[in-house]
């Protein structure tokens, strides 16, 4: 077998993988794993001030990237797509515009898209990345909190062992971590604003974990 | 709760990791040519020590990789982690011996 990471263009173009697109376009409504919430109408019945603001990022386009972030040019390529580069360093994450990058691992990135979008990103990843890489449409398995508000650090803190300062959480940084027993990837989006990528099968009893945490704070849902 | 230096995320709770026993226990090259003894001792017997242990470590809610650690299981004292694939440097214990007795 040849050296997945030096193929030919031939050997490389042989290995691409069957690309499905997953949506099946904007007229047909999708629904995300907190529909049964209805948080559109919480938005407008509820408070409109309070220390907590809590939106979901609904349907949007995760895409889980393996590569080698020694391999320049998968880096190159990458850069190609998305228009910014991999973040290399550890516990960081890139943007440019709706896309974002997030370091997960070593050699793991997941990459937040725009969900209409994400058929046409995973279809430039294959046609322009070389060599080894596995990249995986995950959008189905997760969904996106975004926590902001005067008390939202106060909140964090009751549920994770992560050190929120922001000398130690400056924005932009990723962790993946424990919040409230479940998992989640944490990014500071600002002072204070913190975007939670979650499991789809636990986003249930996050919110419910948030409306009893936010209790003291009080909790405007965002739309 | 030990305080763990992941060696890419540096330093988090120990409720983020698990530990996945010791360390360069070395898998026989041929299972089917052991005896159920020598299997069974490969499987279970581990030296179990009390003192200074080398340990695999995963900093599985993390960045899920595999790490090891020379760690006290008395005093919980962790004196090195250490990538996979090698042996700890620390000064202080014979930990070729070690590794030796890990194997046997």
């Amino acid at each position: 077998m040849s050296d997945l990471n030096n193929m030919t263009a031939a050997e490389s173009a042989a290995t691409k993988a069957a690309v499905m697109n997953q949506v099946p376009g904007p007229e047909i409504e999708g629904q995300s794993p907190l529909h049964h919430a209805d948080l559109a109408s919480l938005a407008k019945q509820g408070p409109k001030t309070s220390g907590v603001h809590l939106r979901e990022l609904k349907l949007l386009g995760h895409l889980t990237l393996r590569c080698n972030p020694a391999n320049a040019d998968q880096l190159a390529a990458v850069e190609r797509v998305l228009g910014v580069a991999l973040p290399l360093q550890p516990l960081t994450s890139s943007e440019n515009g709706n896309y974002s990058i997030r370091w997960m691992s070593p050699d793991e990135w997941l990459i937040l898209v725009p969900g209409l979008e994400t058929f046409d990103i995973e279809t430039k990843f294959r046609d322009e990345m070389p060599g080894h890489y596995s990249l995986v449409n995950s959008s189905g398995g997760s969904t996106v909190l975004e926590l902001s508000g005067e008390n939202v650090v106060e909140l964090l803190k009751k549920a994770t062992p992560i050190d929120l300062h922001a000398k130690s959480f400056p924005v932009g940084k990723v962790v993946s971590t424990l919040l409230a027993k479940s998992t989640a990837t944490i990014r500071r989006t600002g002072d204070q604003r913190f975007e939670l990528v979650i499991r789809r099968s636990f986003s249930d009893y996050i919110w419910l974990w948030i409306q009893d945490a936010s209790l003291e704070f009080g909790l405007v849902v965002e739309a | 709760m030990l305080r763990i230096n992941c060696p890419f995320c540096g330093i988090r709770d120990e409720e983020e990791f698990d530990c996945g026993g010791e360390a360069h226990v070395t898998r026989p090259e041929n299972p089917a040519n052991l005896s159920d003894d020598e299997w069974s001792h490969y499987l279970f017997n581990k030296v179990n020590t009390k003192g200074i242990l080398l340990e695999r470590w995963r900093h599985t809610y993390g960045c899920r990789q595999w790490f090891n650690m020379a760690r006290h299981t008395v005093s919980h004292e962790i004196i090195e982690i250490y990538p996979m694939g090698s042996f700890p440097s620390f000064n202080g214990m014979n930990v070729e011996n070690v590794v030796k007795e890990v194997e046997a």
